[in-house]
């Protein structure tokens, strides 16, 4: 099914496989009306979508490294936005974006501005390039372009601490719904997440990957938007919510207003279980100073143009105009996504503050609320919790405090949507999470095997020999991932939002002047690398340790401190050392023009 | 100047061009957020948050379309694009 015309048939096989999905969701339906119990139906959704990626996984084998490494570069510009859009979308994306809008409102909507506007840059300035260089890998480029195996090895030390940031936030991602949806404890729960995400890759490398990102990205999506769009139905707020929600924000502001946010005293806030905030910022209207927001939006901008994993979906692209085309695809596919997030917050929060909806609950009397069915539920799960500071008996805004997932996670029951839904939200939440921790273990292991061990330890190694590397290391740096995913110490958002930090701390520019600053040379670029990693730890760990910051650059934006001190060493460095030989100036040419064979090709 | 100097102007401008409504959009605007949620934008929204929500975000994807078609004619312009592909 895989072979001979299988990307002439990948329209016909994705329909067939949307219209099972689709088919799927109403056998589970038609299970629940007929006394389907809800824990059976979400062992069934995530048990049924698991099987059938491991299923893709395994019919994309392979012995090749051009398969293994970059999918045979033949996925077209279509396909290759939905994979790059899931291998993107992770459990933040999905599990943590609504609810970090209906929490923190305009500040952390810079968030949103800044992972889609990073895309422009990875067009503009990068894909296509990269592309026709020919590499398998991130630091394939840095290593041939500037040359010598220190320039190599720094690249891949640089995309091992951000992806490795990132990935043990996305086996907890896995972990978490793997353990709610299949009743384990969370410990065994994340090991279960490792074995499906290994599922997908081990076989097949990033062809594997590839055809299993491009199955994920349906089910996200679909389990993303059905939600929203039923909900704001049900309520009367529109059928298509993104035009017909100004009312709705409208009256949210009013009822801030209205209740006014209240400040809480510690000691009552003491009570409150860990993880859970209440509202304390207004929705729409701007709450954060220009250059917090400009800030955030920036870093996350650079990150995004710096992530190794996602840079090397552009590498399987048939050519360079393909990949042009196919990071706009990437970004549409995304925007589905991201536009709805603020959406889906708008309602969430609408029904459950405003007292003139049945939903609503504010103004209510406590013992009213504790009695209510999805409210014991999620109370138990630690996801909310109600508490009468001032005695009056009646539930205040600023006395009821929920989780930031549960925005995603617990909405669709809040607002009386069947249980079939909240078992399809979790299927998506694992697409989500599994998509991008597989991109972000193959981009490690691809790094290690390829750049450290064949370009550098071993470089006359048959391909048998590479690929066997590659898989064990892929194992290896999986359960390295769960193993520190169950100790818990970072949340999901946090090590996301440090991961793009790093990755722009030590490879923006070296990627960048790469390709449009000839004159950029090894010393430079070695500079470059490493004091901007260097610098952008550094800062994070002293403001970590209570260092006050300056410029307003926060634990959140270090990289903007990082990639300063990386373009100013890598420009000075390279100006004080000669310039670069005849050979890789002229590289730097045939790079900018799409025409001709890739560099990497041609040796 | 050399076709291949030429051609790498042309893309040096667009490039130049691209990222200049990409600072637009992405931090130019947001300068200006607390006054700029004082208006109505489309579908009646705040403009701020408007642009937050779903503005910026379409822009950029209709930008890197548009950035991708107009390279492709460079390119075709000066001999440089691929044959047969895609």
């Amino acid at each position: 099914m895989i072979k001979g015309n299988f990307i002439d048939n990948l329209p016909k096989v994705y329909g067939i496989y949307t219209g099972g999905f689709l088919a799927f969701i109403i056998i589970m339906a038609i299970g629940e009306q007929m006394g389907m119990t809800s824990k059976t139906i979400g062992i069934c959704f995530v048990a049924f979508t698991v099987a059938i990626y491991a299923i893709i996984g395994y019919l994309s084998r392979t012995a090749q490294a051009d398969a293994y490494y970059v999918a045979g570069r033949q996925v077209p510009t279509v396909f290759n936005g939905m994979a790059t859009a899931a291998d993107w979308m992770s459990g933040a994306s999905f599990v943590a974006m609504a609810g970090g809008i209906y929490f923190k409102g305009y500040g952390y909507m810079a968030l949103l501005v800044g992972w889609t506007g990073g895309y422009v840059l990875v067009a503009s300035l990068l894909a296509p390039y990269l592309r026709k260089f020919g590499c398998y890998t991130v630091p394939d480029f840095i290593g041939t372009r500037y040359g010598g195996n220190l320039t190599r090895f720094l690249a891949v030390v640089v995309l091992t601490v951000a992806s490795f940031t990132y990935v043990t936030a996305q086996i907890n991602a896995t972990g978490t719904i793997a353990s709610v949806a299949l009743d384990i404890p969370f410990q065994y729960a994340v090991y279960v997440g490792l074995v499906s995400i290994l599922l997908c890759s081990m076989l097949g490398g990033m062809r594997g990957v590839t055809w299993t990102q491009v199955a994920q990205y349906i089910v996200l999506i679909i389990a993303y938007l059905l939600p929203v769009f039923w909900i704001s139905n049900k309520m009367g707020a529109g059928f298509f919510p993104h035009f017909m929600l100004a009312d709705e924000v409208a009256r949210i502001g009013e009822l801030e207003q209205q209740f006014g946010f209240v400040k809480n005293s510690a000691g009552d806030l003491a009570n409150v279980p860990k993880g859970l905030a209440g509202i304390t910022k207004a929705h729409s209207a701007v709450n954060a100073t220009p250059w917090a927001f400009i800030s955030l939006a920036l870093a996350m901008m650079m990150g995004t143009a710096s992530l190794p994993h996602v840079m090397m979906r552009y590498f399987t692209t048939p050519s360079v105009k393909a990949a042009r085309k196919s990071v706009g695809w990437s970004l549409f596919f995304i925007f589905l996504l991201y536009s709805s997030a603020p959406m889906l917050a708008t309602l969430s929060k609408l029904s459950l503050i405003d007292p003139s909806l049945p939903t609503g609950i504010i103004g209510k009397s406590i013992a009213e609320v504790q009695a209510i069915d999805w409210y014991q539920n999620w109370n138990q799960a630690n996801l909310m919790f109600v508490s009468d500071f001032n005695g009056n008996g009646t539930l205040e805004l600023n006395e009821f405090f929920m989780g930031g997932k549960a925005v995603v996670l617990a909405t669709p029951e809040i607002a009386g949507l069947p249980y079939v839904i909240s078992g399809l939200v979790a299927a998506g939440g694992m697409a989500a999470a599994m998509s991008t921790a597989d991109g972000l273990i193959l981009a490690i292991a691809n790094a290690i095997s390829h750049d450290v061990y064949y370009k550098i330890i071993d470089p006359k190694a048959e391909t048998a020999k590479r690929l066997v590397v590659a898989r064990v290391l892929l194992v290896v740096i999986g359960f390295a991932g769960a193993t520190i995913a169950a100790m818990e110490i970072q949340g999901i958002l946090g090590s996301v939002i440090w991961a793009f930090d790093f990755a722009m701390s030590g490879l923006f520019f070296p990627l960048v002047l790469g390709v449009w600053w000839k004159r950029a040379n090894r010393e430079g670029a070695i500079a470059g690398m490493a004091l901007g990693l260097i610098s952008g730890a550094g800062y994070l760990i002293w403001v970590r340790n209570g260092g006050s910051g300056f410029l307003g650059i926060t634990q959140l934006t270090f990289g903007i401190f990082g990639s300063a001190v990386s373009l100013v060493a890598m420009v000075v460095v390279s100006l004080i050392t000669s310039e670069p030989s005849a050979a890789t100036q002229r590289m730097v040419d045939e790079v900018r023009v799409p025409a001709g064979r890739s560099i990497l090709g041609k040796q | 100047m050399s076709k291949q100097a030429q051609h790498w102007e042309k893309t040096r401008g667009l490039l130049i061009m691209t990222l200049a409504i990409w600072f637009v959009f992405s931090i130019g605007i947001f300068l200006f957020g607390a006054e700029m949620n004082e208006m109505t934008g489309p579908f009646g929204y705040p403009l701020t948050y408007w642009f937050t929500c779903q503005g910026s975000l379409g822009i950029f994807v209709i930008l890197i379309f548009w950035f991708a078609n107009r390279q492709e004619k460079i390119d075709e312009e000066f001999g440089f694009s691929e044959r047969g592909d895609d």
